[in-house]
């Protein structure tokens, strides 16, 4: 059963590292940090659920409310980098560069 | 208390002369004169005092308080013959320092007296701290002011030279941080007590290979001070790039903190480890001499040339102070030698010292230390050039001024410890003519071929060079003074350095 | 009377600072006299003194002077002390009053030079130095003189600094002599570690006590002092500075590198004479350094041109003599010879200086000729002091002296006959090298069309030469051979300070050898007559291409000495400093500075903004870890 859910967090998080790998569009980008952030959420419950303990859920509360944020400040960024260059695009972006 | 006020006094100085710049340039410049004036007549009397009234033992004055007693460190300041005369010659030299930089710096006055006061302090903090805590305090404490006096107030390629010096220093007094750390906790481990007390740690049991590494630690630290061959290349940059009275304070007191530290703590501290390292040390001693004064010959711009005459003098001073460590016990050789580098130290600080002056007032008249540019001043600059050319026979050890009166001794004490590096160091004797007669022709005899014109010596430095004159041609017709002052350190270090030899002929 | 002894170095020492500091401020008028009146006392105090040692001789032959302890450190407690012995007071009486010929005549001579109080200063710091050297009771003191000689020597020779030869010249003088002090420092640094003192009577007494005869230690320390006396003396191998030290004003060849100075080398030997005794090698290359600079000078000497050149030549030569005499242990000899030659080639060299001021600078003596009736006063200086040098028989000072030396390379305990012969050869060169020299400057048609002579000497110049013309001829009269009178004034005077010379090898009586000596001069002098003003064109047909040009050629270079010291010694270290100019070993430092920042260059190489390449590196650095974490 364990396992299982574990399987399916870690398939969740390769997906969700694959499209964060693949994907050149910042939006994408912030997709697949969620869906990796959820994988981690996911294996945080299955092993609560395996100890018959609460702290994997809350554990998931928190991993909620930081994705939350994230995604708010990711967001923002996102919004900012597209006023200032007309894309979204990350590989186009590389003004931090030196 | 009269080592504190030494302190005080300079680090006041060096506060007023901050403060006092909204009143006027000069303000910092008196200032300082006078908190230095004020520090070279307390030493005086002091030194007068010890002649009157010989001290019991080996401390003229000493000060002792704890400072933080959980780790065992206290501030203790004390004072013998050896710290006296080099205090001595670190006042005399900051008067002249100051006198020298009277027109040379015109930005950030405040500031500059300020590092050079507190450059100065700390240098006495050097020469006066017992305890190992304090003394590294004092060592990391000379390279800020110095750092920035170089960065801020040098010439064309002052930041490169800034921070070579930098890195030079901080990493081998990294080195002796550690040292200082593992002689701490070795002496925790054979007598259960944390100290950093100097005469505590002095007879501290070590293992034989604990020792050597412990040694070359602190010996890393002075080595690159002094400088050694081949670490000696911070030194020419350094010195040339700095202002007059930055290369002054570099050459006639920065060097001599690492020629102290080996008397003071290699050869006391280490005596069985200083004898495996002296033949090595030697010949290190003996390429400096005859390299550095080669190099001197080879250089054209008149800084540098006197930069390097100091790396072969410098030799000489590592060649006796480890020849001494290799005399056998109860011979005079080791007097000899260790006489010879005391006053060879003080006589490099004023000779060299002056050469640096003269290189500085020749930059300000004639912007340009390129001797190949010079030539012929002897016709402009009459009393400049004489000064040039008196300067100039004292670095090359010409008998009545007191370099030769030094090397001498010190070959003595070296010759019955080895006679080959002897000859060597004798043949730089010899080298050290080629720049010395180089040095006056190219910059002071030929032809006016570019038809210089500049005023000749004017009385401020005068002033500042005529003193010095006068301490060289004193130290070459009668030095006993300076023997007698330092006679008490220099009778304990020979016994200290001879302690392994002593023991192993007891076996 | 004594006491007063210090004066001596003292005076011209201290009118030397004086000119120094004050002498722009003097005036030219006021320095002269000052810097001339100091030798003149000094003169004075030291003819005193001699008087006095005549008549009342301090008790044991020696007055000391003991003025102040210089330092004293674990054992090492050097004087500054004087030493008045019968030695002690023949120099200080021949260099005192020598320098105030040359001071007075320098007082003229010098009048339209630039510099003038710059001149005397030195001068005087000059005799001071040399008093000193002779004075001084410990040998530290002695070295303090004997440097501060060489540093005057190299100032003076560089006198006229505007021009860049002289400096050379004088650079070249001071690190050749100071190579040979290298040596000499060595020396006192041995004696004083064996023995424990360099109080010069002291080391003597411990020298005999302690060494035996022959043994390693004193060959050795005798070496290394000889190494100091060569290079001071200008002798072979060290003899190379001398010629050019002619670049400096006449007077300071003449007091400096001819009369007083150059002879320091003797005055040490003679001083130290119990080393040299007991260290049989090393006196004999005492003996051999005079054998072969005496020779291979003379050679040199006859091909010069320059006036001032041959004379030094002549002066390497004869200082060979006082070498060769002092190697073979005939110490009065070798000082009877110093002085006389103070007399005459001083004169000589007063006398050129009066030439070429004639001839408005002119060194060439193939340029000048017929000189006869125009400078009568500087040819019959030349014919007096020339004669001397040469040795013309019976009445000139040069012939006993020298006599004296060629007799005792033969007949010493050390002599030999190949040095006999040697000396023999030397006197036979010496007679046609000087020969040429007046024969071309002062016979025949002047060669050159010169200005006429506007500038006559005056008396200061005129009286000195007079008395050193008179001292040329007489002075060798104090002293005279046991057939010929036998007068030992002055071998006898100095006795107490150097033993008596003893003739051991029978074989030639002192009569024969001077008579050879008179039939060499007198060949010698014909022969150059012949070849120089009947047949000049044997002389020509001599030095024509093939061997005689080749033979010139080398010669006239010194033997190709200079050119071996160039190739050897001069060339290496100027390459090395050349190309080493920027410091090899902070290459090392370049090195690792660039190594750190070539890792800097490549990490930062990896900061090249795309977000997924950095996501991906966190990617695969998570799976290695994780992995790692397994196995």
């Amino acid at each position: 059963m364990i396992s299982m859910g574990l399987l399916f967090a870690g398939v969740l998080f390769v997906l969700g590292v694959a499209g964060l790998l693949a994907r050149r569009n910042l939006l994408m980008i912030l997709v697949s940090i969620e869906i990796m952030l959820n994988a981690a959420g996911v294996a945080f419950i299955a092993a609560g659920a395996l100890w018959n303990q609460a702290d994997g859920q809350v554990m998931f509360l928190f991993i909620l409310a930081t994705a939350a944020a994230e995604v708010a400040v990711g967001l923002a960024l996102v919004l900012q980098v597209n006023h200032l260059h007309h894309t979204v695009d990350a590989d186009a972006v590389r003004q931090m560069k030196d | 208390m009269i080592l504190v006020w030494l302190l005080i006094v300079l680090g006041a100085a060096g506060g007023l002369a901050v403060l006092s710049e909204r009143w006027g340039g000069d303000w910092p410049r008196w200032v300082t004169l006078i908190g230095i004036t004020v520090d070279f007549v307390i030493g005086l009397a002091i030194w007068i005092g010890s002649e009157i009234h010989p001290p019991q033992g080996q401390w003229l004055v000493s000060l002792d308080v704890n400072w933080i007693p959980s780790l065992g460190i206290h501030f203790h300041l004390a004072l013998d013959g050896l710290s006296l005369l080099l205090i001595m010659l670190t006042f005399a030299l900051g008067m002249v320092a100051v006198l020298a930089s009277w027109h040379d710096i015109t930005e950030g006055i405040g500031f500059f007296h300020l590092n050079l006061c507190w450059l100065l302090a700390a240098i006495t903090g050097v020469f006066l701290a017992l305890d190992l805590f304090l003394f590294y305090f004092a060592w990391e404490l000379m390279l800020v002011p110095m750092f920035l006096m170089i960065l801020i107030w040098g010439h064309e390629r002052r930041r490169y030279a800034a921070i070579k010096f930098f890195l030079f220093t901080q990493i081998s007094g990294l080195l002796m941080l550690i040292s200082i750390l593992a002689l701490y906790f070795f002496h925790h481990a054979a007598t259960g007590v944390y100290t950093f007390e100097y005469a505590q740690l002095l007879n501290t049991p070590l293992p034989a290979g604990a020792a050597v590494l412990i040694m070359l630690g602190f010996f890393a630290a002075f080595m690159v001070k002094l400088p050694v061959f081949p670490f000696h290349t911070w030194l020419p940059d350094a010195h040339t790039e700095a202002s007059t009275a930055g290369s002054l304070v570099l050459a006639g007191l920065m060097l001599k903190t690492g020629a102290y530290g080996m008397l003071r703590f290699v050869l006391p501290l280490f005596p069985s480890a200083a004898h495996e390292l002296a033949p090595y040390a030697m010949v290190l001693a003996a390429i400096g001499i005859v390299y550095g004064g080669v190099l001197a010959y080879a250089q054209s711009d008149i800084k540098r040339l006197v930069a390097y005459t100091s790396v072969s003098h410098m030799g000489f001073v590592l060649l006796g102070i480890f020849a001494a460590a290799l005399a056998p016990p109860g011979s005079s050789a080791a007097r000899w030698a260790l006489e010879g580098v005391i006053l060879e130290m003080l006589c490099h600080g004023f000779s060299t010292g002056a050469l640096f002056l003269i290189a500085g007032f020749l930059q300000e008249r004639l912007h340009t230390r390129e001797m190949r540019s010079m030539n012929g001043l002897w016709a402009v600059m009459p009393r400049l050039s004489g000064a040039g050319l008196f300067f100039a026979l004292a670095a090359i050890g010409l008998p009545g001024l007191g370099n030769f009166v030094a090397e001498f001794l010190i070959l003595m004490g070296t010759f019955p410890v080895s006679a080959g590096l002897t000859i060597v160091a004798a043949i730089g004797v010899l080298v050290s003519t080629f720049y010395g007669v180089a040095m006056v022709q190219h910059a002071f005899h030929g032809p006016n071929r570019h038809n210089w014109q500049a005023p000749d010596l004017g009385k401020r430095e005068a002033l500042a060079l005529v003193p010095m004159m006068a301490v060289l041609l004193w130290l070459g017709w009668y030095p006993q003074p300076v023997f007698n002052t330092a006679a008490a350190s220099v009778e304990i270090i020979a016994n200290q350095a001879a302690r392994p030899v002593a023991v192993e002929a007891r076996r | 009377m004594y006491g007063w002894l210090w004066l001596e170095p003292v005076i011209p020492f201290a009118t030397s600072a004086a000119l120094l500091i004050a002498g722009r401020r003097m005036g030219r008028r006021a320095a002269g006299w000052i810097g001339t009146g100091a030798i003149a006392a000094s003169t004075i105090i030291a003819a005193l003194l001699t008087w006095q040692f005549i008549v009342h001789p301090p008790s044991g032959g020696a007055y000391t002077q003991v003025l102040w302890q210089w330092f004293a450190v674990a054992g090492f407690h050097p004087r500054i002390s004087l030493y008045l012995d019968s030695l002690a007071v023949v120099m200080t009486l021949v260099v005192s009053f020598v320098s105030f010929l040359i001071h007075l005549y320098s007082a003229e001579f010098m009048a339209e030079s630039e510099g003038y109080e710059r001149f005397f200063a030195y001068m005087n710091l000059f005799v001071a130095s040399m008093l000193t050297l002779v004075l001084a009771s410990n040998l530290l003191l002695l070295f303090l003189g004997w440097e501060g000689v060489g540093l005057c020597s190299y100032l003076l020779i560089g006198f006229w600094y505007d021009d860049e030869v002289n400096g050379l010249a004088g650079r070249k003088a001071f690190i050749v002599t100071r190579a040979g002090d290298v040596a000499m420092t060595l020396g006192l640094v041995l004696l004083v570690t064996r023995l424990g003192t360099l109080d010069i009577q002291e080391l003597m007494h411990r020298v005999t006590l302690q060494w035996h005869y022959g043994a390693m230690v004193a060959e050795v320390a005798g070496f290394l002092l000889l190494g100091g006396a060569v290079g001071k003396s200008a002798q072979f191998p060290l003899q190379t500075w001398l010629p050019d030290a002619m670049a400096g004003p006449t007077p300071t060849s003449a007091l400096i590198h001819a009369a007083t100075m150059v002879t320091a080398g003797v005055y040490l030997i003679a001083r130290l004479h119990v080393l040299y005794a007991l260290a049989p090698m090393a006196q004999l290359a005492v003996a051999l350094a005079g054998f072969i600079t005496l020779v291979i000078a003379g050679f040199s000497a006859l091909t010069q041109h320059d006036i001032k050149r041959i004379l030094a030549y002549s002066t390497i030569s004869q200082i060979g003599y006082m070498f060769l005499a002092l190697g073979v242990g005939a110490w009065s000899a070798a000082i009877f010879h110093l002085v006389t030659h103070a007399f005459f080639k001083a004169l000589l060299f007063l006398a050129s200086g009066v030439v070429i001021q004639a001839l408005h600078e002119e060194h060439d003596i193939f340029k000048m000729g017929g000189l006869r009736k125009r400078l009568p006063l500087a040819f019959w200086c030349f014919i007096f002091a020339g004669s001397s040098l040469a040795g013309l028989p019976l009445i000139t000072a040069g012939f006993y002296s020298k006599g004296v030396i060629m007799w005792s390379a033969h007949s010493s305990a050390q002599g030999a006959w190949w040095l006999w012969a040697g000396a023999m050869a030397g006197a036979f060169m010496t007679a046609l090298y000087t020969f040429r020299l007046i024969f071309v400057v002062f016979y025949g048609e002047p060669r050159q069309a010169h200005p006429p002579i506007t500038r006559y000497p005056g008396p200061a110049i005129n009286w000195p030469l007079g008395v050193l013309g008179f001292l040329s001829m007489l002075a060798g009269f104090i002293d005279l051979p046991a057939a010929m009178g036998g007068r030992e004034a002055l071998s006898g005077f100095l006795t107490p300070a150097l033993p008596r010379f003893l003739a051991l090898r029978p074989g030639m009586g002192e009569i024969s050898s001077e008579l050879l000596a008179s039939i060499l001069f007198f060949a010698g002098v014909y022969l150059i007559y012949l070849f120089q003003l009947q047949k000049p064109g044997w002389s020509a047909q001599l030095a024509g291409p093939g061997l005689g040009d080749t033979a010139h050629r080398f010669w006239f270079a010194d033997w190709g000495m200079d050119w071996l010291y160039e190739k050897t010694l001069v060339h290496p270290v100027a390459w090395f400093a050349r190309v080493n100019k920027a410091d090899g070993v902070d290459r090392i430092y370049d090195g690792i500075a660039w190594l750190s920042e070539y890792f800097h260059r490549g990490l930062s190489r990896t900061e090249n903004g795309r977000l997924r390449w950095y996501a991906g590196w966190v990617t695969a650095g998570a799976i290695v870890l994780v992995a790692l974490a397994k196995w």
